[in-house]
């Protein structure tokens, strides 16, 4: 393409506070319709928002997670526009003086293959302003409904800079940012539940200009493949009109994912005209410094400055690290599990193998997977477990059946060999006496064995391994065998 | 016992207190009153007088039990038609809100109610509070009580004149840009609109939220001063409340104090004010000098920019205040609406009134794309200034002394198709509001035509007290509180 | 800015502020609006270069909730009572497309 492709995104996260951002109404995902408001929220006569200091706390958090500077001062506008879902008509947030400005976001572009880490690189933020959530509207065949459950709660709108050059970016700068928002704890950015929204600003020029093409907003993006698809479909539009010899037109579209399309919403002779100005029922916040300086010194470790940690302290392969810090839950865990058995790599492999397995296999069939808090696991098991196989007490094989046993009772490792005897068998006689027989039942395998097929010894071991449960320790027998063999020349 | 309905706070207390009266009586006396003469003066919109005599009634089981809340329980005050009282109509004189029972009270009122106090009423006033006659009402105008075919001022001309003809003990006003003091000027009573903050403005639904503050009305100094600090001191819910330490103000009134030193700016005795005010004013002023006040000439030299920037400014704030009218939660609703551009636009259309529309027009238009700056940017840029001619003024003086309004009370209908000179009227009173100070208006006179003349007085940030105790003594010594109407 | 940028679009504005007006009031507004806009022209008499706007009456930083605790909430009904139309505990209005 003879294009270069420009994206900015704009994409508002629900911070996750107990009470909305001007009043002091819970909220909650799900609740019955029209069940989480008072008087502010409904945006009744005579009502004045009174600010939730939590909400500019966890935004300031948020902001220096991704390097924003934290303002000195700021303050709230008022943006002006008509829509039933906006219980005042309009909305509170920051326009001229935003709480966090500027920062970058690390992404990984797609390596080469799966299993290959990819290009890191820093994408550009403009800023980190707060404002408020809207009420919600569904739709019926003949007219909308309103429900304000959702007004005021907390939005923080991050602003990138036009800075992401494909779909790929864009959706590596997504999964980027969530999982940042996630191991900071502001919010957990489930997009399904509207937790985390998105959108497209996308416009194109020819490669080498430095002017910036005109530009159409995608908004609507509910999920990391609709914006995917969305600045795909939009890309080869644009491209298809600058072909033509056309010019794009400056609108706002809609990406529709049923159809696979976006279609037109209005174009900038239409656009708002917000009619901003300083709000005069709230104050401005002046940024204590302290404060800034004790949050900025409890900031939780960044997702990819972990993974380079696993890396490089505990030697884990890209396999496993990036399935460990793309979910802040495992990583955790595994940290916790570590912190009680110093053995990295078999901790490591246990949550990534056998844990990810059980959780799917646990699931309910549509359902997201489940998370750990919803099982009995414990970072204890894990980390017994891994013990009681290193130091020889029983082997990974019997390992596994621990594994699936404890993951659904919750009892320790130690508890479940004790239960079921699966400690190794290490009684020498005993398994000497079974050798000999296998060796006295099997003369065509060991014959074979002695003319170097060194594989013909496991037609020894197995019915060994039947008899002892598997308790035999393989290693150990395949050393007896080879020694009574000899022994029996 | 016939004259409760006139009788003043400390009084009327003595008298519960003694068991001369009951509040039942009280409140019965004047809702008798009110019957009387409502027909002609409409200063209500709505009352509900069995409710008011539960109140009372609740009151004297209190006081019989010795459970008496104070100065308030007991005493009928009358709530302008802005101010959210719970389960009670709250319309703003609208058409708009017909039908809105507003499930909240207001701060002010919960502190009333708290002391004891009997809310009174529902009070006529300019719809929305944006006018400065009553006669924006769309429940019909409100006469003024020392001539019917005069309007009461505005917008809490209501408040004014049931104070004024009895209706009332004391009453809640509003003011934005001297909604309390020229009602209470044309009226002949005591209006004060207190420093911004000094008053919770939760459940004062919005008109231009940096000048709006609630404000007493009263017949004397000493009520308003009762009635202001029943309702003062600071509300978490409303971040505007400033957070200062409670006065009582009516206790300083009876204090000796030392003669202060009162400004009089000679830009408000200029052009465009009517003779009759003017000397009632000097008058007034000569009676300070002679008393031993020390009276010095001041400069506010960006009065005369005061009226745009208002205007401005608080049509800006308004055109976004009044956005949540929209027939979508509450509010009246069109019938003909299509969809919802036209649910929006018909149902605002037919609800709000011609000045509540010309002054979102206005407001709209000076926050719109391109005239933001020309406009909304630069007159809060005045604004400062403004400001800072009052901050050089209060270094040399204790208060201010300006006439409360050009002219007395205007016949009905005389205004209303020059907006432009409604907006005039209120040139002196609205620099009170751009600077956040407190100030009240009190009768000084009365004209030829037998009607009303107030002074207003201007103290400085937080300085109730000084422009409270200026106009106790000025009232102490002549007998305008005295002065009832004919009706 | 030149006086005719300065004269009002009542239409372009009458829809921004959702407000429908007869084409009487429009004519009737607008020569009234005119008049005060150019009353407002006085402002430009005074020079404003360095002066900070004034947002509020007595500037007090920081005023906030802390503690985040919830507090009560209306039950359903205060809404559905004054809603103009209601259904399913929501409040109705006509289909908004976008």
């Amino acid at each position: 393409m003879k294009y270069e492709v420009v994206i900015g995104l704009e994409i508002h996260v629900q911070i996750k506070t107990k009470t909305k951002m001007f009043t002091a109404a819970p909220y909650q995902y799900g609740a019955e319709p029209n069940t989480l408001t008072d008087a502010v929220v409904l945006g009744l006569p005579g009502t004045l928002p009174v600010l939730n200091y939590e909400a500019i706390e966890r935004c300031a958090k948020l902001g220096l997670m991704l390097g924003c500077e934290i303002a000195e001062v700021c303050k709230w506008d008022r943006k002006n526009y008509f829509y039933p879902d906006s219980p005042k008509n309009y909305q509170l947030t920051q326009n001229e003086q935003p709480l966090c400005i500027g920062g970058s976001v690390e992404i990984e572009l797609p390596g080469s293959a799966r299993n290959i880490e990819g290009e890191h690189r820093w994408v550009q933020l403009n800023r980190i302003h707060l404002e408020e959530d809207p009420g919600k509207l569904s739709h019926t065949a003949f007219d909308s409904l309103v429900d304000f459950n959702r007004a005021g709660v907390p939005l923080a709108e991050i602003v990138t800079e036009p800075d992401l050059h494909s779909s790929e970016e864009a959706v590596a700068f997504l999964n980027a940012l969530r999982n940042l928002i996630i191991f900071a704890g502001i919010s957990d950015c489930d997009m399904e539940k509207g937790q985390m929204r998105c959108d497209a600003n996308v416009s194109l020029r020819l490669k080498g200009s430095d002017v910036l093409g005109t530009r159409t907003e995608m908004k609507n993006l509910n999920s990391i493949s609709n914006v995917k698809s969305s600045i795909e479909y939009e890309i080869k539009r644009q491209a298809k009109i600058l072909d033509a010899g056309e010019s794009v037109i400056q609108e706002t579209r809609r990406w529709d994912a049923a159809k696979n399309s976006s279609f037109s919403l209005r174009s900038k002779e239409e656009a708002h005209d917000y009619r901003y100005f300083p709000d005069p029922d709230l104050m401005p916040v002046s940024m204590d410094r302290n404060r800034v300086q004790a949050l900025k010194d409890a900031l939780p470790e960044r997702p990819f400055d972990r993974q380079r940690r696993y890396q490089e302290k505990y030697s884990l392969p890209y396999t496993i690290t990036s399935v460990l810090c793309a979910d802040i839950e495992l990583s955790d865990f595994f940290e916790s599990a570590l912190s009680l058995y110093d053995s990295p790599k078999a901790i490591a492999n246990y949550i990534v193998n056998d844990l990810l397995r059980e959780l799917s296999a646990h699931s309910e069939v549509g359902d997201s997977a489940l998370s750990i808090k919803d099982t009995k696991m414990k970072a204890e098991l894990i980390a017994e477990l891994v013990e009681v196989v290193e130091s020889g007490i029983i082997s990974k094989q019997i390992a596994k059946e621990v594994f699936s046993e404890m993951f659904v009772s919750g009892e320790s490792p130690k508890v479940i060999i004790e239960k079921k005897d699966l400690s190794q068998d290490n009684d020498d006689s005993a398994i000497e006496s079974l050798c000999l027989e296998a060796i006295a039942n099997n003369p065509k395998a060991v014959a074979q064995f002695k003319e170097g097929n060194a594989k013909a010894i496991n037609a020894l071991k197995g019915p060994i391994m039947k008899a002892t449960k598997g308790k035999a320790n393989p290693a150990a027998l395949d050393a007896l065998l080879q020694k009574l063999i000899q022994e029996s020349e | 016992m016939s004259d409760l309905f006139y009788s003043d706070i400390s009084s009327l207390n003595q008298g519960l207190e003694s068991k001369a009266f009951s509040a039942v009586e009280l409140m019965q006396s004047v809702i008798d009153r009110t019957d009387a003469v409502e027909a002609k003066i409409n200063a209500f919109v709505d009352r509900d007088a069995a409710d008011a005599l539960k109140q009372a009634q609740a009151s004297d089981e209190r006081r019989a039990k010795g459970e008496s809340l104070g100065a308030f329980d007991g005493i009928p005050v009358g709530i302008k038609d802005i101010l959210a009282v719970k389960g009670q109509s709250l319309r703003c004189a609208s058409k708009m809100l017909d039908g809105y029972r507003s499930p909240y009270d207001a701060t002010c009122i919960t502190k009333l109610k708290e002391a004891g106090a009997v809310i009174w009423g529902r009070l006529n006033m300019d719809e929305f509070a944006m006018g400065s006659s009553t006669e924006n009402s769309a429940f019909g105008v409100t006469a003024n009580p020392w001539n019917l075919d005069y309007i009461p001022g505005g917008s809490s001309g209501g408040s004014a004149a049931a104070v004024s003809a009895g209706e009332a003990i004391v009453t809640l006003g509003t003011d934005t840009g001297g909604s309390i003091r020229q009602p209470a000027a044309f009226c002949g009573v005591v209006g004060m609109k207190p420093t911004y903050g000094l008053v919770s403005r939760y459940g004062l639904v919005a008109f231009a939220s940096s000048l709006d503050q609630v404000g007493p009305l009263s017949r004397n100094v000493k009520d308003s001063a009762l009635l202001l600090e029943a309702i003062t001191g600071h509300d978490p819910l409303d971040s505007t409340s400033l957070n200062q330490p409670k006065v009582s103000y009516s206790s300083a009134l009876d204090q000796p104090r030392k003669k202060m030193t009162l400004g009089v700016p000679k830009e408000f005795f200029q052009q465009g004010i009517d003779q009759e005010i003017k000397e009632a004013v000097e008058k007034a002023i000569d009676w300070y000098r002679s008393e031993g006040y020390a009276i010095e000439e001041i400069s506010l030299p960006h009065s005369e920019l005061c009226v745009p920037v208002y205007y401005i400014i608080a049509t800006a704030e308004a055109s976004s205040n009044l956005a949540r009218f929209d027939g979508v939660r509450y509010s009246h609703r069109s019938k003909d609406a299509e969809n919802i551009l036209e649910l929006f636009s018909k149902s605002r259309g037919e609800g709000f009134g011609e000045e509540v529309k010309r002054r979102i027009i206005l407001g709209t238009y000076v926050l719109s794309s391109g005239y933001y700056d020309a406009y909304y940017l630069r007159a809060q840029k005045v604004r400062s200034l403004i400001r800072q001619d009052f901050e050089q003024a209060f270094a040399k003086v204790d208060a201010i002394i300006t006439p409360t309004s050009p002219t007395p009370a205007f016949k009905l209908g005389e205004k209303n198709n020059d907006p432009l000179a409604m907006y005039l009227n209120d040139i002196y009173t609205i620099s009170v509001n751009l600077a956040g100070l407190p100030a009240l208006s009190l009768p000084v006179g009365m004209t030829q035509n037998n009607l009303p003349i107030g002074m207003q007085i201007i103290g400085k940030a937080f300085g109730e007290s000084d422009i409270l105790t200026v106009a106790h003594d000025f009232e102490i010594n002549h007998e305008y509180k005295n002065m009832r109407p004919t009706i | 800015m030149s006086e005719s940028d300065k004269q009002i679009n009542i239409d372009y504005v009458a829809q921004l502020a959702r407000l429908e007006l007869s084409d009487d009031d429009k004519a009737k507004l607008s020569g009234q609006l005119n008049d005060i806009l150019q009353y407002f022209e006085k402002l430009n008499s005074v020079d404003v270069e360095g002066i900070e706007p004034m947002a509020h009456a007595h500037k007090v930083d920081n005023v906030w909730r802390e503690g985040d605790e919830p507090s009560a909430v209306f039950s359903k009904d205060v809404l559905k009572a004054m809603a103009p139309e209601s259904r399913e505990d929501q409040v109705v209005v006509p289909k908004v497309v976008e």
